[in-house]
């Protein structure tokens, strides 16, 4: 069942958000406090519904003071009280970037990962396609058993020849056809087919990185999508 | 026979020491991994039948021991009580050695060590160069016990360290000698034992576990297998006394599935300590109880990682999950739990004997007591070693190791397991220590030491071990797998000459990600041999990728064979032997190597006796 419906208010408790100090339920995750203060991270297999499971890694945020910081997932992170947290940094969007451009090639056809690549604003894929149809984000294992309770599929093999699939391999009697795995799946609606159909990058239609990243090391502002508070016109791709 | 109090148990040891006659001859047979391969029982066998063929039962006991270390010399005997060491025995042997020694206590040269250099024979083992240099602390009890008795185990001052602390320590004067002697993990991260165990002490909850990481997954490794298989009444005490400072009721060894040997003696160390008392209700009538159950390892490396082995002891697939609520916090079934090293158990007991201080004086600031390294690779004496925390590199692999067989050049050691990173010659001299060892860009790890000569291709070993990690990795996160996956492509790349420079920026930001990002210890440091390799030996890659050359000749892609002129004497070995007859020639006259035909299976150039094949 959903987690969050467990949970009961606690005593609120203090930390740093990019610089800011704020407070927070101690039962919520990182994420659910970084989403309460409106600030937009990145998720693939996240959703408010569902255990938390922290295999994409998207939604990583650096914690920590001075030079012993460090990158946490921040939906399984707790909050804690004293930490400092940032949200955008360049170490962050680098690995966030960098773990877009796995997926990308994995499954070039993904209209959430291409939409997330131009918010990201992800401009080369350096690997080659594998065309797959799933990135394992396992949504579609935890919508089945958490809010449909079939538990009809699941996973199977190691490594990289882990894949989603029934027991057995077989059709599964448990199975309602409910069709609540498609619904969430992040890579089941297909991307538009616009003008680059066949690349692996679509090269989006909007692109805002912050570009006060790159200059700061830091995103100044948490608009995210920030469109161009600070890039000219002409600098924005149409 | 059930011990109802520490007396009792001092008593028994008495009465088992006064049984005993220390000068009565033992042969000691070494049955450790190594020696097992080299038909060791056959040499134990073959001592059983030659002592009663002598009605000599009586008068001389056998003992199948645990691994010695010495493993390149095996099959191994230790004779006693004069302490001779017998090596690379054979059936033959034996009864030369029951006669001469046994009987008539001369020694058999030809059996006995031999050093090429110093040209001396050698007849105790302590005065070995192999020995000498290294602080046996844990590893010596090995020979001086048959692991399936207790009472072996017991006239050595086995249980003597639970026995005092049960008679005279409380939990928190336990937990106290443990932080103040330093000890730290010795399954990985090293981790200090006593902030650990404290830890999962102070952690609310009245069902806590201990659990003993026996699941030794890297290749090469064998540094656990060895103690549990020795010696596996030192780390059931090492759990009793780490339950009891805990506070916890039950524990579980985790043992690697393929090591059947040390699944069994430590259930029956299991048994025979239930059945004295000193394991099981009311432990030798302290009041305090405690049980340990053993279970079979799920069979993958990732199982060795503190949350896939909870999972897999809960029953669920061995998989890694997040750590940020610690598994003293929460861990087996969600409750408090102490998991420890094979080793870092093994070290309890003798902390506790010998006193804090005591263990603490051994080793550098940050890193006590000794370390149980495997030496395998390119190295004269492979074998297990102990060394004290300090200990150069360089001393380990020349003084004890022996240094790099037939005349060749040492290149580089990696240490830690297949996560390491790859140490060069001009960092030998650096102390063995968790923080150093971690500044060079390796790890102490589990203690894993593989040593290379010249022959090894460093691109080829990254490749090789990154080819592991990949295959050894659940799949769950993204880092890991879709990263490995990629740097396994691009490793092949290079190795196959298609590299091209940018790789090594894209080798880099995967590595960044690969640390920061992954989900479990094996993501995390999953890029250790290619980083390090990346830092020590770049202009490997550089020369694999622009000039596509092999410096080391090992990756085949890139490598040509052909025939010297002036060296090729005509014999025709190589045109014999050569698969897809790529070699020409008439008998005593040059010989032709078809590079078009060739398949580089290297053929050639091993069987030439005279040097006329070259390789570039
Ligand atoms: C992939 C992976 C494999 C591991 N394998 C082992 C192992 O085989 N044995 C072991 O003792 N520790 C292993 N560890 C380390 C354990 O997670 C853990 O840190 C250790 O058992 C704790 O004991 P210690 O504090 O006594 O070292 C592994 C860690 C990782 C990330
Ligand atoms: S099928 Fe879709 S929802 Fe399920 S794991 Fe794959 S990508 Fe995620
Ligand atoms: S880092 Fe690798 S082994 Fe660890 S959880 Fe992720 S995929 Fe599994
Ligand atoms: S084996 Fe060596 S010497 Fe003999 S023919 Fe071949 S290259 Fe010449
Ligand atoms: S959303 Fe946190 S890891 Fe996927």
């Amino acid at each position: 069942m959903s987690k969050k419906v467990e949970k009961s208010r606690g005593e609120m408790i203090s930390f740093m958000l990019n610089g800011a100090e704020v407070q927070a339920d101690p039962k919520w995750s990182l994420l659910e406090a970084i989403q309460f203060y409106g600030i937009s991270i990145p998720t693939l297999c996240h959703d408010e519904g569902l255990t938390p499971y922290g295999v994409c890694r998207m939604c990583v945020v650096e914690v920590g003071n001075g030079n012993r910081t460090k990158l946490v997932a921040s939906c399984m992170h707790p909050v804690t009280g004293g930490l400092n947290v940032r949200t955008h940094t360049s170490r962050v969007i680098k690995t966030r970037k960098m773990i877009l451009e796995l997926l990308i090639a994995r499954c070039p056809s993904s209209k959430k990962l291409q939409d997330m690549a131009a918010m990201l604003e992800l401009k080369e894929v350096r690997f080659d396609p594998l065309n797959d149809d799933c990135i394992l984000c396992g949504l579609c294992v935890r919508m089945c058993e958490e809010q449909m309770v079939a538990k009809a599929i699941g996973y199977a093999g190691r490594g990289m020849d882990r894949y989603i699939t029934t027991p057995f391999d077989m059709t599964s009697d448990e199975c309602r056809k409910c069709g609540a795995c498609m619904f969430i799946c992040p890579v089941c609606e297909l991307r538009c087919q616009g003008p680059q159909a066949e690349t692996t990058l679509c090269s989006g239609c909007i692109n805002t990185e912050p570009v006060c990243a790159s200059i700061y090391g830091e995103a100044m502002c948490f608009m995210v999508p920030c469109l161009s508070c600070i890039k000219k016109p002409e600098d924005v791709k149409a | 026979m059930n011990l109802s109090s520490v007396k009792e148990l001092e008593d028994l040891r008495k009465k088992i020491l006064s049984g005993r006659d220390l000068d009565k001859p033992c042969i000691a047979v070494c049955g450790g991994p190594g020696c097992l391969a080299k038909q060791c029982l056959q040499v134990r066998d073959e001592f059983i039948k030659e002592i009663s063929a002598k009605g000599l039962k009586s008068k001389v006991d056998i003992r199948t021991t645990g691994c010695h270390g010495y493993c390149e010399r095996g099959p191994i005997a230790l004779i006693f009580p004069q302490g001779i060491f017998y090596q690379r025995l054979s059936i033959d042997d034996v009864a030369e050695i029951v006669e001469e020694t046994v009987i008539n206590n001369k020694t058999v040269p030809r059996l006995l060590y031999s050093d090429v250099e110093a040209k001396q024979v050698i007849e105790k083992e302590n005065d070995i160069p192999f020995y000498k240099m290294q602080t046996r602390l844990i590893l010596s009890n090995n020979r001086m016990i048959d692991p399936n008795s207790i009472e072996d185990y017991l006239a050595i001052g086995g249980y003597s360290a639970l026995g005092k602390v049960l008679g005279s320590m409380n939990p928190p004067e336990v937990l106290d000698a443990i932080k103040k002697s330093g000890l730290r993990g010795r399954g990985g991260g090293g981790f200090h034992t006593g902030r650990k165990w404290e830890a999962t002490r102070d952690a609310p909850g009245d069902i806590k576990y201990v659990i003993c990481n026996a699941d030794e997954g890297d290749p090469g490794a064998f540094m656990d297998r060895s103690i549990l298989e020795g010696n596996p009444h030192s780390v059931l005490e090492g759990m009793i006394i780490g339950a009891y400072t805990i506070g916890s009721g039950v524990g579980y060894v985790y043992v690697r599935n393929e090591y059947p040997l040390a699944l069994k003696n430590v259930m029956l160390a299991i048994k025979q300590a239930k059945e004295l008392g000193i394991l099981g209700n009311n432990i030798l009538g302290s009041g305090f109880s405690f049980d340990v159950k053993v279970n079979r390892g799920g069979g993958a490396f990732v199982c060795g990682e503190s949350t896939a082995l909870m999972a897999s002891l809960e029953g669920k697939t061995g998989e890694p999950r997040a750590k940020y609520i610690h598994t003293s916090e929460k861990g087996l079934w969600d409750r408090p739990s102490n998991l420890n090293n094979v080793e870092t158990w093994a070290n309890v007991p003798m902390i506790l004997n010998k006193g804090a201080q005591w263990f603490s004086d051994i080793g550098t600031e940050s890193s006590k007591g000794t370390k149980v390294f495997s030496l395998v690779g390119k190295i004269n004496n492979t074998g297990l070693v102990e060394v004290p925390m300090g200990m150069t590199l360089r001393e380990i692999i020349f003084d004890i190791g022996g240094g790099i067989p037939g005349g060749k050049s040492f290149k580089a050691v990696q240490t830690g397991g297949p996560s390491g990173g790859c140490i060069p010659e001009n960092l030998l001299d650096i102390p063995v220590d968790y923080e150093r060892l971690t500044e060079v860009g390796s790890m102490m790890g589990s203690g894993g030491m593989i040593v290379m000569d010249e022959d090894t291709c460093m691109v080829d070993l990254a490749k090789y071990f990154t080819n592991f990690l990949q295959e050894e990795s659940c799949g769950k996160c993204v880092p890991c797998r879709e990263g490995l996956r990629r740097m396994g492509d691009i490793l092949k790349d290079i190795t196959e000459g298609k590299g091209r420079m940018d790789d090594i920026l894209l080798i880099e930001d995967l590595a960044g990600m690969l640390k920061d990002a992954s989900l479990c210890g094996l993501g995390t440091t999953a890029a250790n041999p290619v980083i390090s390799t990346l830092k020590y030996f770049r202009d490997e890659y550089v020369a694999h990728i622009s000039d596509h050359k092999c410096p080391a000749g090992v990756c085949r892609e890139l490598i040509t064979y052909g025939i010297d002129p002036d060296n090729c004497t005509g014999c025709g070995l190589c045109k014999k032997n050569c698969p897809p007859k790529a070699i020409n020639g008439e008998r005593k006259q040059t010989h032709v190597l078809d590079t078009g035909k060739c398949i580089k299976c290297g053929i050639c150039y091993d069987v030439c006796k005279f040097e006329a094949v070259r390789k570039e």
